[in-house]
């Protein structure tokens, strides 16, 4: 992937990810959010991992956005309304994340390795899903059956999370 | 030419949005959100040292793509299950502000 290509949708991702966190309309945010997953997606793509890229746009901006959207909707949520800020609060915060971000540049401004470009691939069309599926299936498939597990809980505890109270 | 050290940046940048976004906003929603910018960047540096990690034959490493695929599975439950939360809490107080919901706060 051309540089160019690759800071565009880096650029995509960061400034409508900042947009999901200043934004005061929810329906907004969401909106925005959409448009970093598929700045996303394109990231995975030019790190040649189609499936990945594509599981993130059906899953992401597919399914969890609807979900996001229509909770939205649901629950009829208007912008919020202007409160007092609080400004000592927000500096903290913001100085948190700030300070988080400098030391994580830090660290990885001193790795040696990560200086150096990506190796070529053997063959630049590999069959991504089936490798992904083999090592799904082999080596990893208990961790698969688990999450299985995981998402049949998470189901019914979202029936019964949902259930209105008998009265 | 585009390193890894490019790709690790910008999920770092990625990772403090979503934490600032966490840290600062008070709709439960817009918490959610950040939490799954957060989830997503620690996906793209996964994928970037999957991509990194090339091995004899010339394929990416396939383990670190399998862990993005847990990853987003599990993002997925997760992110059912707290909007339910959020469901039954609208229900229960007609709030999404986390300051109004403090009786748990010591």
């Amino acid at each position: 992937m051309s540089p160019f290509l690759f800071w565009v949708f880096a650029l995509l991702t960061l400034i409508f990810g900042a947009t999901v966190v200043v934004n005061r309309n929810p329906v907004a945010s969401a909106l925005s959010l959409v448009v970093s997953f598929l700045g996303l997606a394109a990231l995975f793509m030019s790190l040649d991992a189609f499936f990945v890229g594509i599981i993130q746009v059906l899953v992401y901006a597919g399914a969890v956005m609807v979900l996001f959207l229509f909770i939205i909707m649901l629950l009829n949520l208007q912008a919020e309304e202007r409160r007092q800020i609080n400004w000592l609060v927000a500096a903290g915060g913001t100085g948190v994340a700030v300070v988080l971000l400098v030391q994580i540049c830090f660290v990885i401004r001193h790795i040696r390795a990560a200086q150096q470009t990506f190796p070529p691939l053997a063959n630049p069309t590999t069959d991504d899903v089936r490798n992904i599926g083999a090592a799904l299936f082999s080596n990893y498939n208990l961790p698969f059956q688990i999450v299985g597990v995981l998402v049949l809980v998470a189901t019914i505890g979202v029936v019964l999370l949902s259930r209105r109270e008998p009265r | 030419m585009i390193t890894l050290s490019d790709y690790l940046f910008v999920s770092g940048i990625l990772f403090s949005i979503g934490f600032a976004g966490v840290m600062l906003r008070r709709n439960l929603i817009i918490i959610l959100m950040s939490l799954e910018l957060m989830l997503n960047a620690a996906n793209l540096s996964l994928v970037a040292f999957s991509r990194f990690r090339v091995d004899p034959n010339g394929l990416p490493n396939y383990s670190a793509q399998v862990f993005v695929f847990f990853i987003i599975t599990v993002a997925a439950a997760e992110i059912a299950v707290g909007l339910a939360i959020l469901v039954a809490l609208y229900r229960a107080r007609q709030t999404t502000d986390v300051k109004d919901i403090s009786s748990l706060k010591f």
